[in-house]
């Protein structure tokens, strides 16, 4: 179990240092010019080659990256005399643009994005899940039928679009919620559900439907399973079989797949945020990417990798404790 | 309720009885008869095999003892277990027949056990559903019963999962949790197929031991006749959802009736026979269940159809006693003996029977 997590982390290293190159290399392809954005108007040959000095670009890539990687583990500073800045451990890099350090920057954020996430997932796992064990039980009748096709125009309609919806009904026209905001949960967790009720139901919709199907199929598939009979044959509650037999089997690959969902969307839920305007990680980076910020792009970029595979190795952890066949090796 | 009796009463109140039995699954292609007419009963401590191919309805009838089919399965007839009758009975009635009067046991024990949960606490949870208590208790109990299934060190496995047993182990874990509630009835359908012969021995060598220890009856659902040869007083050979003989095992083996019978006897590997004829396989596939063959099911297998012409592709031969040569096994009801569904004349089976099965055979069980 020690060997297997210690392989997993260091494999883990390996892919975000591999993302980390492949993001260099891609902004040093793109014909982009962060020196000069940076100066703007005005700007003469000899303060472009001065910014580009304060940022480290006039060295060569391999020497930017090696700077980089160094800085995350010993932090490190921009600039030279009276510009001097400290970009303490662990420095993803330093943002001209904000006048602040990448983490810094992330971390400001990651509280929004990481309630959007948690709170919509939520949501969607209990409505999905829900619905799906139903429409599975209910198999080949009308409420299933009405099931499967409701998720499948909740699995057609875009975010965006639930987004403007919800926002053009309860908040404009029925007035019952107000503009969706942040608000810190120990704050006023009052403020902070009504804020956040909208972005959570227009991200879950989208996720429900998709879950309602798989818990669907896998229930199916579970309830088919001999054990059941055999849960049967030992004189259990129909309710029991299905919930403690069918469904601790059905609910495994669902939290697989939660998972890798919870993951890639802690990376920042760009729509959501964008619609709503919360200040969450995706609308950093999309902002970022706007101002061709590099530094908070490739900061975002490499968070974004983080999630998703740690994602992953909860996930096999989770995995091998719900499926005792599972060996973590 | 009383305590099992070591001397079975014949004909006069069984334990269980089978009367007409019929279950139908509409589908998309018809209606699938899968179990067509069957009747048998069985008094305490008493064996019944039942026996046929895949498709025959040996296993729909099992289900159908515990009322465990489901949807849009339908069930005719009776099954009374104690002259309570379960067809058609409520759910509660039922759910306190499954796993308590009644025990079943599948063929495959590796997926008739849940892989994410301790044996222990499949044991427990059959256990207590119907006896309640602490859970200690019920825990107590499962080391008992894996004790009793000669699970070694069952102290400690209690606590493994399924996936750390062998097959054998396995099934007699399911052995362990259907008795947990010392059923009057066990179920066992298919029992020792998923397994090797080897471990299949002491499978069966256990069941006999159990039966004779806590006097319960069984219906052993199974298409190898070795099998029933071993354990059962009483058989019934299926066919496309019908009896087509119900016997005496002693009068199965010695004078078989049905050319069926004589074709799953043959296929039996006997060194009676020279090389080429040890091992004979029945021509043919199981009939569809939709549309089954007319007259006799069996008619496009049979080699001896054309000896009785027409007959066979046109009436459904009956299961007639055929008086003379009637079993000696207990509690055959409906009249005891042997009786067996073949348009072929009753005098001249003997003569048609293929040589080396029947009197001269030496498989008739221990």
């Amino acid at each position: 179990m020690a060997g297997f997590l210690l392989r997993r982390i260091l494999g883990m290293l390996i892919v975000l240092l591999c993302l980390l190159a492949v993001t260099f290399i891609i902004f040093y392809v793109f014909p982009a010019n962060p020196a000069r954005d940076i100066c703007g108007k005005g700007c003469t040959a000899a303060t472009v080659a001065s910014i580009d000095r304060q940022l480290g670009l006039n060295k060569p890539l391999w020497a930017q990256f090696g700077q980089y990687v160094s800085g995350i583990f010993t932090g490190r500073r921009f600039g030279q005399g009276s510009h001097l800045v400290a970009c303490n451990f662990p420095c993803f890099g330093y943002s001209y643009q904000d006048n602040l350090p990448v983490s810094t920057l992330i971390l400001q954020r990651l509280p929004v994005t990481a309630s959007i996430a948690v709170g919509a997932a939520i949501l969607w796992l209990a409505g999905g899940v829900t619905i799906g064990a139903v429409a599975a039980l209910k198999k080949n009748t009308w409420v299933d039928r009405v099931v499967t096709a409701t998720s499948l125009v909740g699995l057609a309609l875009p975010v965006f679009l639930v987004a403007i919806v919800l926002l053009f009904l309860l908040t404009a026209k029925l007035g019952v919620l107000p503009d969706p905001s942040y608000t810190s949960i120990f704050v006023n967790p009052g403020a902070f559900f009504t804020g956040m009720i909208q972005p959570w139901i227009a991200l879950a919709m989208v996720y429900a439907a998709v879950y309602a199907r798989f818990t669907r199929a896998k229930l199916i598939e579970a309830m088919g399973e001999q054990y059941i009979t055999t849960a049967r044959a030992k004189g259990l509650r129909e309710r029991r079989t299905v919930v403690h037999h069918g469904l601790r089997s059905a609910i495994t690959p669902v939290i697989t797949i939660l998972g890798m969902d919870f993951g890639g969307l802690l990376g920042g839920a760009v729509i959501v945020e964008t619609v709503y305007g919360l200040p969450g990680i995706g609308q950093l980076f999309l902002q970022a990417v706007d101002k061709v910020d590099i530094p908070v792009v490739t900061g975002c970029t490499l968070l974004a990798g983080f999630f998703v595979i740690a994602a992953n190795l909860i996930v096999d952890l989770v995995y091998a404790s719900l499926d005792p066949r599972v060996r973590l090796a | 309720m009383s305590p099992a009796s070591t001397s079975p009463s014949p004909g006069r109140d069984p334990l269980v009885a089978v009367d007409d039995l019929h279950v139908e699954f509409p589908t998309n292609r018809g209606v699938v008869r899968a179990v067509t007419g069957v009747s048998f009963s069985l008094g305490r401590g008493e064996t019944v095999g039942i026996v046929g191919e895949s498709g025959s309805g040996k296993s729909a009838t099992a289900l159908a003892l515990l009322g465990l089919h489901r949807g849009s399965a339908r069930v005719h007839g009776s099954v009374r277990l104690d002259g309570q009758e379960l067809v058609g009975a409520s759910d509660g009635l039922l759910r306190s027949v499954r796993g308590g009067r009644a025990g079943m046991i599948f063929q495959d024990p590796l997926s008739a056990l849940h892989p994410h949960y301790r044996v222990g606490d499949q044991i427990i949870e059959a256990y207590r559903t119907h006896r309640g208590g602490s859970k200690r208790a019920a825990r107590r109990r499962a080391v008992e019963l894996l004790e009793m299934v000669r699970i070694p060190r069952a102290d400690r496995r209690v606590d493994d999962y399924p996936h750390q047993f062998s097959g054998g182990m396995r099934q007699r874990i399911m052995i362990a949790m259907a008795l947990s509630c010392r059923p009057d009835l066990l179920v066992a359908d298919e029992p020792t197929t998923a397994l090797d012969v080897t471990t299949q021995a002491e499978v069966l060598g256990l069941l006999r031991d159990l039966q004779a220890e806590l006097g319960m009856a069984i219906v052993l659902i199974t298409h190898d006749l070795g099998v029933v040869g071993e354990m059962a007083d009483q058989v019934v050979v299926m066919y496309a959802g019908r009896v087509v003989e119900q016997a005496s095992v002693e009068s199965i083996f010695s004078e078989p009736g049905h050319p069926y019978t004589w074709g799953l006897l043959g296929s039996l590997v006997s060194l009676d026979r020279p090389r080429p004829d040890r091992l004979l396989a029945i021509p043919g596939q199981p009939p569809s269940l939709v549309n089954p063959p007319t007259g006799c099911a069996f008619h496009p297998r049979c080699p001896h159809a054309e000896t009785v012409g027409a007959a066979c592709q046109h009436e459904i031969p009956l299961l007639l006693g055929t008086g003379a040569g009637g079993g000696t096994g207990p509690g055959l009801g409906n009249g005891g003996g042997r009786r067996v569904a073949c348009h072929l004349p009753v005098e001249r089976r003997a003569e048609l029977r293929p040589a080396g099965i029947g009197t001269t055979s030496e498989e008739v069980g221990s």
